[in-house]
């Protein structure tokens, strides 16, 4: 009984120590994005490995979700004769939903575990301890980068993942099930507000805070052996998953 | 000048460094010897800041930089040149970028000179035509000539060596001792050389400090440390087993 209790308040308090640091590692994160020096040929860098990393996989599975979609929609929706609602159906909720979180998932995956390995791998043969004996601050040339980069990444992506899997509704709406192209487009014009539009940009924004936060935390405190990077990189999907979903519902809840 | 007070250390319940002293001179040589795991790259990592001791005190030309702030630590940092054990080598760069990294970054120099500065340097330890080549697609003993060679490219006042020459072949490690040699006369910095490679290094270092269960043991000149009479110094040197050293505890 003793033991057991004893256990629990040492959770606690490992849980709330690990809370605290990754909260001071990400303020000091931020403060150094607006302090120079900047490394703009790293953000550009990150960017484009981001990017580069995630597109094609983003536009496979946008266009699926899309298809995917109009079909579910598409049979509610005939049960209650409003087939024509299909492109405003489809459109809202790639846009204010799956858009954002999809998008951020495969991210995740993609670049987000790829940048905690990369980190952790520079941890554990010391290429961090090398910048700073340099007397050179690793948050400006591995972590700042990153974050930067998921700022502007990440609503990207999102948009492309958004109209990708428009696509994919329509494909599936006009070229297999037989609506008009007309209807689903212009109903599509009609429901969906700039409000909409804004949701998920703010979503995607902190999606992409999200998991360069986490993904670079994991990679600057993984613990030494090789098996120290694939833990980490393992964690760091987990958590910037489980964040990515509780922050969805937080931010959908506060914009009904 | 190097002073090293009482210096402690444990990793949690490990006691690695038990009041470990030292002081070393400018432009002083000075070898750190013992067995493997006896916490000769700790004792390194302390003095650049990288680990904090548990007690004690590291001055490095009177700052005692285990009580100054980041800033000034960074100060103290600017002097130093480090290779690390294993070369510490950015992989995501090439070699010619590699070397000329703390030029750029640090020092923030032309890329006119930095081009002059790294094609010298590459040439003294021997790698021409590989700048283009990435950490991961060198040998072993190549990798450790470029960190060499990044490491001494600012011409820093003080350098550390953590195992330069482990694992090369012997002709590589004599021209790799020769470099240390020739650069020390060339740019006169102080120099801390972990090694294993004993004797050889009693060729190379003005004095020699014997690292044994936390703390210096013995030190002194190549000569005292291979005339010394203390038992385990003899043992350790001549490799020959009489049971001074206890290996497995
Ligand atoms: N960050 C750390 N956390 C916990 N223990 C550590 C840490 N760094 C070193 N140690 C422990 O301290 C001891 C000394 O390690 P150190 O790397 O200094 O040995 P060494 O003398 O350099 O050996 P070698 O000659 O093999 O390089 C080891 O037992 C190691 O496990
Ligand atoms: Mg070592």
């Amino acid at each position: 009984m003793k033991k057991s209790i004893q256990k629990i308040g040492k959770r606690t308090i490992v849980f709330i120590r690990t809370a605290g640091h990754m909260f001071i590692f990400l303020m000091k994160s931020l403060c150094y994005i607006f302090i120079p020096p900047f490394k703009f040929k790293l953000f550009l860098k990150q960017i484009k490995f981001i990017g580069n990393k995630s597109l094609l996989v983003i536009a496979l599975i946008g266009t699926f979700t899309g298809m995917v979609l109009a079909l579910q929609i598409f049979y509610t929706l005939r049960k209650f004769g409003s087939e024509a609602m299909l492109g405003p159906a489809v459109a809202l909720s790639l846009i204010r939903e799956l858009g954002p979180v999809l998008s951020a998932l495969t991210v995740t995956g993609r670049a987000g575990s790829a940048i905690t390995a990369e980190i952790g791998i520079m941890r554990i043969t010391e290429q961090i301890d090398a910048l700073i004996a340099m007397a050179l601050n690793p948050y400006r040339y591995l972590i700042v980068p990153n974050i930067a980069a998921a700022f502007v990444v990440f609503p990207l992506l999102t948009a492309i993942f958004d109209v990708i899997g428009i696509l994919g509704g329509y494909i599936v709406g006009v070229k297999l099930l037989g609506l008009s192209s007309g209807t689903y487009f212009s109903q599509m014009k009609q429901y969906v507000d700039i409000v909409d539009i804004e949701i998920g940009l703010y979503k995607s924004i902190c999606f992409g805070l999200i998991v360069s936060w986490i993904s670079c935390y994991k990679g600057f405190y993984t613990s030494f052996g090789a098996e120290g990077v694939s833990k980490s990189t393992t964690e760091a999907v987990v958590l910037s998953s489980v964040f990515i979903l509780i922050s969805d519902y937080l931010i959908g809840s506060f914009y009904l | 000048m190097i002073k090293i007070i009482d210096l402690h250390k444990s990793f949690a319940d490990q006691q690695v460094l038990k009041g470990v002293n030292l002081e070393i001179a400018d432009k002083e040589l000075v070898a750190i010897i013992g067995q493997s795991g006896g916490g000769k790259s700790v004792f390194l990592r302390h003095l650049i800041g990288l680990l904090k001791p548990d007690k004690g005190s590291i001055i490095i030309d009177g700052v005692d930089i285990t009580k100054v702030n980041r800033k000034e630590l960074d100060l103290t940092r600017q002097k130093f040149g480090v290779v690390f054990q294993g070369g510490a080598l950015f992989d995501s760069v090439n070699i010619y970028d590699n070397v000329a990294f703390p030029l750029r970054e640090k020092l923030m120099l032309k890329e006119d000179v930095i081009k002059q500065k790294v094609t010298e340097i590459l040439e003294e330890v021997g790698l021409v035509g590989i700048e283009k080549k990435y950490p991961a697609e060198i040998s072993g003993g190549m990798r450790k000539r470029v960190a060499l060679a990044r490491a001494l490219v600012t011409e820093p006042k003080i350098v550390l060596f953590d195992e330069p020459t482990t694992g090369l072949d012997p002709i590589l490690l004599h021209s790799i001792h020769n470099l240390i040699i020739d650069t020390h006369k060339k740019y006169g910095f102080t120099g801390v050389i972990i090694s294993h490679d004993i004797p050889e290094i009693f060729d190379v270092v003005d004095r020699v400090a014997f690292l044994y269960k936390g703390k210096i043991v013995e030190v002194g000149t190549p000569k005292e440390i291979q005339n010394s009479t203390n038992p385990v110094s003899r043992h350790f040197i001549t490799g020959k087993y009489d049971g001074s050293i206890e290996f497995f505890n």
